[in-house]
């Protein structure tokens, strides 16, 4: 049995479903990230775990025990906000310490508890201020010393970096991995950026209207979307109308293609290319899967361009390829010019239709 | 690690004591405003539809409607409360613009005069009208033929006393403004006319609209002033008087309360449903209004200031300055004879210091019910549902109900020989009691602004540390609120003081408190001991207020380290 069990959640909220029948299953140690736009249930799900929200029906087991209907105070787990939610008028050690003086502890294992915990998240001596005079990306840590002081069996992050500014983001989510690892504490964490989910995550959760779209790791989420949601919401997609011609060959529009996947016969599918998978051709290569293409735009992004092109899929819709500065080697790429461009077979992928 | 203890808990527990004490207690809140608000307000409602023999009838109301002059006192009470409120709100409104868009020097002291009237009884601006324009008043001849006794003083006073009121939600209006807006206003080069027109008005739409519902019901509802600088001229809340205490015919006396409760909860009605439809006027995104310097703009709001802040203070002055002299208007000797005579034989002393025992049991237990409850709603999970929806109306119900319709319900609720709280008539606690419920409301909404203003997870931070909510209320959220919670306390002190309405029925002779008082000794002609009651009450307040004001200044230094970025 995993180590946190879900099964057949819901809660609904009037005649807007929060959760519509979620089942999942966390191992322990692991590091997972529920991930969807706003609105999918993702809060309400860990909300739910938290037991700060009563699920409408269905199970949270945690380690062994059934806690569905049981009150926070009777779970097992630490919890860090977007918000922060520090005491203000608290000092950082006593912030730290909130949880462990209703214990009666020691007072000096309470001192040294907060000195290891402060050391830990990399904030030593700063036992006497107060949240006011510390950074977002402080306070942070000081909350997740928090959490974390009691020794939780469960570590809950409700976007815990959304309030942060750029840099402080992303240095401040490389230490909750690396913390994470070495204390090894299960982490559901909730977010709405799919950057942070790939860079932190064992598994992802991709969620959308109460449901679960796609449980996997980031590479799996990111290479093989479950379903067209998936592909559009993780990265960029290029989704193409097919239909089948030959076992591995589909026709989109004017073009005959050899695919990842089997195609059946006459059969309308959509499959879908990622922008940085198409490729650049010089402009008499014939190779497999090439084709010509008009260049509408071209976005110059640093370390990268995206190229929007009009190729001859059937389709409305543009081609959007991504050219990484370094694999375009100073090629100019202007509008209006006509460029050659191919899709490999193994990056030509089928795609099921949204549950 | 796991949680010691958990394993010992018995199966069936669900959430641990102090989590399920959440329900009971606001249950408890709910009782008490239930037996202390709605129940006596449904005695008022039987005792009016009920004839002598205890049937239900209408007879009261036909008896009343064959009363003759009731209609004409109906219609007075409106017509007055209609010309205050266009006299008040206007004069408040420029007062307030001054304060806040114009760079006039001590702005400080503008605001403090122009709240100045909060701190006494609202008869105190009646005995200084009858000391300025009465038969022997020193500016009779400004009033001409006209008397003062009568509606002109009525409104005069009236306009007085309801001037802070309608200043402090004015003041709040027009000090959040959008910058922004007078920026884009600017680059389309609009006149100031436009921009005042385009701009302010529209912000301070709903300030206006409150205000000027605050100050109606005030006026309806207000029961001194008529009473005192009155004369013959008959208003609804002075009817209750008469027929409760001078007829002694509660039923009467429940159909006028009925009456005088219709307008005042309509309005209020109104307010609350126009507040409702306020919701995010200003973003969080807006940028305050500062001010410029503009001479042609701030010369003339200076001299308006000026010209208030001189009158109001002539006002306030008049009532001490009679309070010392010997024997207005012949003998303009000063002396503290009022004061000694009061003291020692009209009773001065022991309703001052009846006064100020209400007033402090007032703050001392009003504050914490107040701010519990308010948590307990805000912050707490638990209890029956549809009990929150419940006791968030309670909460909102005291401000529509006048302090003498209240009174009236008191009376025939508690004085029933059959009711076991009969024992609570005309004692101090009672009156403690109706002050609380009275200006509950003001106090409510200012511990839910405070506790809406701080982070909404701390409940669930310290429940998932293990800490029970009430050591997170007694460690976090009370030391956070305690501007709030001492603003509370303020404010229900002074109130306790200078309120006469609802304690005028409540009153036996050996609580007699000072503000009812003042209206006893003005009946029996003794201003001179009236005015240094008044006076002695204006003093008090002061003294509170600038008790508070020190302790909150003290407060933010010590707490300078944590509170940055607060108020």
């Amino acid at each position: 049995m995993a180590h946190l069990e879900i099964t057949q959640l819901s809660k609904r909220y009037g005649a807007f479903v929060a959760l519509d029948g979620i089942e999942l299953a966390v191992e322990r140690g692991e590091f997972l990230v529920l991930l969807g736009p706003s609105g999918c249930g993702k809060t309400t799900l860990l909300r739910a775990i938290a037991g700060l929200e009563r699920q409408d029906a269905g199970r949270i087991v945690h380690a062994g025990r059934d806690i569905s209907q049981l009150s926070p105070a009777l779970r097992d787990y630490g919890i860090v906000f977007q918000s922060y939610a520090l005491f203000p008028n608290l000092s950082v050690a006593d912030n730290v310490a909130y949880g462990l003086n209703s214990r009666r502890a020691d007072r000096r294992l309470i001192h040294h508890r907060v000195e290891e915990m402060l050391e830990l998240v990399g904030l030593p001596g700063s036992q006497q201020k107060y949240p006011a005079q510390l950074s977002g990306g402080q306070q942070q840590r000081v909350a997740l010393a928090r959490a974390l002081a009691t020794s939780p069996d469960l570590l809950l992050l409700d976007e815990p970096l959304s309030a942060l500014d750029a840099i402080e983001r992303v240095r401040l989510r490389s230490e909750i991995r690396s913390l994470q690892n070495r204390l090894g504490v299960t982490t559901i964490m909730v977010t709405h950026d799919q950057e942070e989910a790939l860079a932190m995550a064992d598994r992802i959760v991709v969620m959308r209207g109460g449901r679960i779209q796609q449980i996997g790791g980031p590479q799996e989420i990111y290479r093989a979307p479950g379903n067209d949601f998936v592909a559009d919401f993780i990265g960029r997609g290029n989704l193409l109308d097919a239909t089948g011609a030959g076992p591995q060959h589909v026709r989109i529009g004017d073009l005959l293609l050899r695919c990842a996947g089997p195609a059946g016969e006459g059969h309308r599918q959509r499959f879908y290319v990622r922008p940085e998978d198409i490729r650049l051709h010089d402009t008499l290569d014939q190779g497999e899967n090439s084709f010509y293409a008009h260049v509408v735009k071209c976005e110059f992004l640093g370390a990268y361009s995206l190229v929007t092109l009009q190729a001859p899929t059937g389709d409305a819709r543009p081609l959007v390829a991504q050219f990484s500065a370094n694999y375009l080697g100073g090629r100019e790429i202007r509008p209006g010019a006509t460029l050659r461009v191919g899709i490999p077979a193994e990056h030509l992928r089928p795609l099921p239709e949204a549950a | 690690m796991k949680v010691a203890g958990l394993s010992t808990l018995p199966p069936g527990r669900r959430a641990t004591v102090s989590e399920r004490l959440g329900g009971p207690l606001l249950l408890l809140a709910a009782v008490a405003l239930t037996i202390f608000l709605l129940l006596p307000l449904g005695a008022l409602l039987l005792g009016a539809v009920r004839d002598d023999a205890g049937a239900f009838s209408l007879a009261r109301f036909a008896e009343f409607a064959a009363t003759p002059g009731m209609a004409t006192a109906v219609w007075n009470t409106l017509w007055v409360a209609v010309v205050v409120t266009a006299i008040t709100v206007p004069l408040a409104f420029v007062y307030a613009y001054a304060i806040e868009r114009a760079c006039l020097p001590l702005r400080g002291l503008w605001r403090i005069i122009g709240l100045s009237a909060l701190l006494g009884p609202s008869l105190v601006g009646a005995i200084a009208f009858i000391q300025w324009f009465g038969t022997q008043g020193v500016l009779k001849a400004w009033l001409g033929e006209t008397s003062v006794y009568g509606p002109v003083g009525i409104v005069m006073a009236t306009v007085y006393a309801s001037f802070p009121h309608a200043l402090m939600i004015l003041v709040v209006a027009l000090a959040t403004a959008d910058g922004r807006l007078y920026e884009a206003a600017d680059a389309l080069s609009a006149s100031r006319w436009r921009k005042f027109v385009t701009v302010t008005l529209p912000g301070a739409r709903y300030g206006l609209i409150s205000a000027a519902l605050v100050v109606f019901a005030y006026s309806v509802s207000e029961f001194g002033i008529p009473k005192v600088i009155g004369g013959n001229f008959p208003v609804l809340a002075v009817e209750i008087y008469v027929q409760v205490v001078g007829q002694h015919n509660f039923g009467r006396g429940a159909v006028v309360a009925l009456l005088l409760l219709l307008p005042v909860l309509l309005a209020f009605a109104i307010d609350w449903w126009v507040q409702r439809r306020q919701q995010a006027g200003l973003s969080a995104r807006a940028v305050p209004y500062r001010p410029r310097p503009d001479w042609r703009r701030d010369l003339p709001l200076l001299f308006y200031c000026l010209l208030l802040a001189t009158a109001m203070l002539g006002i306030l002055g008049m009532a001490a300055y009679t309070s010392l002299v010997r024997f207005w208007p012949y003998n303009l000797e000063l002396s503290l004879d009022h004061y000694i005579y009061g003291l020692a034989e009209a009773g001065v002393l022991d309703a001052w210091l009846n006064s100020l025992r209400i007033a402090g049991l007032t703050a001392l237990f009003g504050t914490p019910s107040v701010f519990f409850t308010a948590w307990l709603l805000e912050k707490c999970q638990g209890g029956p549902t549809g009990l929150r929806p419940l006791v968030r109306a309670l909460a909102a119900l005291p401000m529509g109900v006048p302090g003498l319709v209240l009174g009236i319900g008191y009376i025939l609720f508690f004085n029933a020989p059959d009711n076991p709280l009969n024992g609570l008539y005309q004692t101090l606690a009672i009156m403690v009691v109706a002050n609380i419920v009275h200006y509950y409301t003001a106090c409510h909404l200012t511990a839910l602004t405070a506790l809406k203003g701080i982070d909404r997870e701390f409940e669930a931070v310290s429940a998932s540390l293990k800490v029970s909510p009430f050591v997170t209320l007694w460690r976090v959220t009370l030391p956070v609120c305690l501007p709030a919670v001492l603003e509370i306390a303020r404010y229900l002190f002074i109130n306790a003081m200078t309120t006469v309405s609802a304690l005028v029925f409540l009153y036996s002779p050996a609580t007699l408190p000072a503000s009812v008082a003042i209206l006893n000794l003005d009946e029996a002609g003794e201003l001179g001991p009236a005015a240094a009651m008044a006076t002695l009450i204006v003093l008090t307040s002061a003294a509170i207020s600038l008790l508070y004001s020190l302790v909150t200044h003290l407060l933010f230094r010590r707490h300078q380290a944590w509170r940055q970025g607060q108020r």
